[in-house]
């Protein structure tokens, strides 16, 4: 049965029916009933919520929840994803696992309120310090949002790492109609490596501290093969009137949304124009995108950024085809008839 | 061995059977012990977490025989929090310096408190940053000198000591807050009952428990061992006075 929803309450359904045993978190728009829909159901069902006293302080909880081997989310966005850097890069190497949702707005700085696609090399490309990807889902639906939030758990556990879900306010405030799987009571599998209380076993150490250089780059080596078996294993994307496109147009999330559109009207005016839209924007769909840089003709990038997946698409089509970008900053959300100029722009 | 003789003395289980790396003369050795001797006494060692700190005592980890985490610096209460929250009947202790506590670990060190959070903090105050060789800390004394206050802190342009106990003790959510030290015997036998009081205050869910050790740092303080008691006895305490700044009722009623 299908529900109206709110993509940011969706967002805390989701995570409640995926088994989420604890939730952290911070006010900040254009995130926050995220944290006011958990504050109402978490209690409730008996499973833990605290709005911290900062995003440092929700992601050190999420950080500590986490080493007991279960459950755990916050959300947050833009400038607060930034405050998580540091405990992040932690939580990478200490090889725990939870979700952290960054609902984007614009930036640099205090920016503004509005949908921004800004934070994608933040995302993408580590954020914190140290050598570390995390995995970076990004939804273009609130039933896209959903069905992904309650993967990133199952994602999170089986790489015990943090699985990361992007969006921007539009997808944060938009209302949908969503179906949710059945609700999930929170469990413990078995894990050998949590912070249980060391009953009947040796003592269990959660840290990212190595101080010999050889035992810090054992660590490295190990994170990084986790990362190259998320690259292997997780690439996601879906594609759209892809039949003999000429045009091929990449974007992801809202600006996906976006151009889906201007897409179909461009095919319904015979332009032979297809969209490309990642879902794992780490790990990026490079091979995929690469067999079809081979047949198209040309590339468009569209973002709601100054162009940052840009360099992904160049890195996948090693620059073999011309490649335009079509973006815009700030918080300004293009419209479809804006998309489909451009695309008229390059065809004719 | 006779029939009479008696094993009196011996190391508490929960303590790990390594050689530290801590400096000789520094009282982390003492607390280290009396924290697993209170472990040991409340049989609590195969349900506790500890959290280690940014600082001299990061590698706590390796000296107890418990479950431990690594937090980032002065990060040590959120983790605990977010630890205890979904493990109520675990019993979370912090072990965290100045430095870490009283600097960049503020926020949380407040807010854990404000929110009554059901942890322990066992918190070391040296008055100095000790593992990155001396510097200022929020604690040091006006006129000290250390390698970031050369000429002794100033407090016009390098600002006053930041007093924990009495600080904490403000907020409702604070249930046993106190202030020891350990330079002598007797000193070190209250540190213990301390010690084992904040702990019993948690497992009775009684709200959040902090015990300040008055220490020293013979090292950086540029001293012998004997040398930087004598200052922690004539000096630090006299700034830093003893007492119990904040003890609920109901903890009285735990005795």
């Amino acid at each position: 049965m299908k529900v109206l929803m709110k993509g940011n309450e969706a967002i805390g359904e989701a995570a409640i029916r995926a088994g989420c045993d604890a939730y952290f978190g911070y006010p900040i728009t254009p995130q926050t009933e995220v944290l006011e829909y958990m504050s109402r159901r978490m209690p409730k069902l008996g499973r833990a919520f605290v709005q911290a006293e900062s995003e440092l302080g929700a992601i050190n909880m999420v950080y500590g929840a986490a080493c007991t081997g279960t459950r755990v989310m916050t959300t947050t966005s833009s400038p607060g994803y930034s405050l998580m850097q540091e405990a992040v890069s932690y939580i990478a190497l200490s090889f725990v696992p939870c979700v952290i949702v960054n609902i984007m707005r614009g930036g640099p700085g205090l920016g503004n309120i509005q949908p921004a696609q800004g934070d994608y090399f933040q995302m993408t490309k580590g954020g914190g310090h140290g050598d570390y990807h995390l995995l970076v889902l990004a939804p273009a639906t609130v039933q896209e949002m959903v069905d992904l939030i309650v993967e990133a758990f199952d994602l999170a556990d089986k790489y015990r790492q943090p699985v990361t879900v992007i969006a921007d306010g539009l997808i944060g405030q938009i209302m949908e109609p969503v179906a949710f799987p059945e609700l999930k009571a929170p469990q413990r599998p078995e894990r050998p490596w949590a912070l249980t209380g060391a009953k009947g076993r040796e003592k269990n150490i959660i840290t990212s501290l190595y101080l010999g250089a050889e035992r810090l780059e054992q660590e490295n080596i190990r994170l990084q093969a986790t990362i190259r078996q998320i690259e292997e294993n997780e690439v996601r994307y879906t594609e759209y009137m892809m039949e003999g496109a000429e045009l091929v147009v990449v974007a992801y999330g809202t600006a996906g949304r976006i151009v889906q559109t201007a897409v179909k009207q461009a095919r319904e005016e015979g332009i032979a124009v297809g969209l490309f839209r990642p879902i794992s924007m780490f790990p990026f769909p490079y091979a995929r995108l690469k067999e079809i840089a081979s047949t198209a003709q040309q590339i468009l990038v569209v973002e709601l950024s100054a162009g940052q997946m840009i360099e992904d698409v160049r890195l996948a089509s090693c620059d073999q085809l011309p490649i335009s970008f079509f973006g815009k900053m700030g918080g300004v959300v293009p419209l479809p008839d804006d998309v489909l100029a451009e695309i008229k722009k390059l065809v004719k | 061995m006779t029939q009479e003789a008696e094993l009196v003395f011996s190391r508490p289980e929960s303590l790990s059977d390594v050689v530290t790396h801590y400096c000789p003369g520094c009282i982390h050795g003492i607390v280290h012990r009396l924290i697993a001797e209170v472990m040991d006494e409340l049989g609590i060692r195969e349900r506790t977490i500890g959290i280690a700190p940014v600082g001299c005592s990061v590698l706590a980890y390796n000296y107890f025989e418990c479950d431990f985490a690594e937090a980032a610096h002065g990060r040590a209460p959120a983790m605990a929090t977010g630890m205890k929250r979904v493990e109520p009947d675990l019993t979370i202790f912090t072990y965290q310096g100045d430095g870490d506590l009283a600097s960049i670990g503020t926020n949380e060190v407040i807010h854990a408190a404000a929110r009554g959070e059901n942890i322990t903090t066992i918190f070391i105050n040296n008055a100095v940053y000790g593992m990155t060789g001396g510097q200022m800390a929020p604690t040091t004394l006006p006129g000290m000198v250390t390698t970031s206050s050369p000429y002794g802190r100033d407090v016009k342009t390098q600002g006053y000591p930041v007093r924990v106990c009495e600080l904490l003790s403000q907020l409702d959510g604070a249930a046993y807050i106190v202030r020891r030290t350990a330079y002598k015997p007797a000193e070190v036998r209250k540190l213990r009952r301390a010690i084992k009081t904040a702990f019993q205050v948690q497992m009775a869910g009684l709200g959040f428990s902090l015990v300040e050790v008055v220490s020293n740092c013979p090292t950086n303080w540029g001293m012998t061992p004997k040398e930087s008691l004598k200052f922690v006895e004539e000096r630090m305490v006299d700034y830093y006075p003893l007492g119990d700044f904040r003890v609920k009722d109901e903890v009285k009623d735990l005795r």
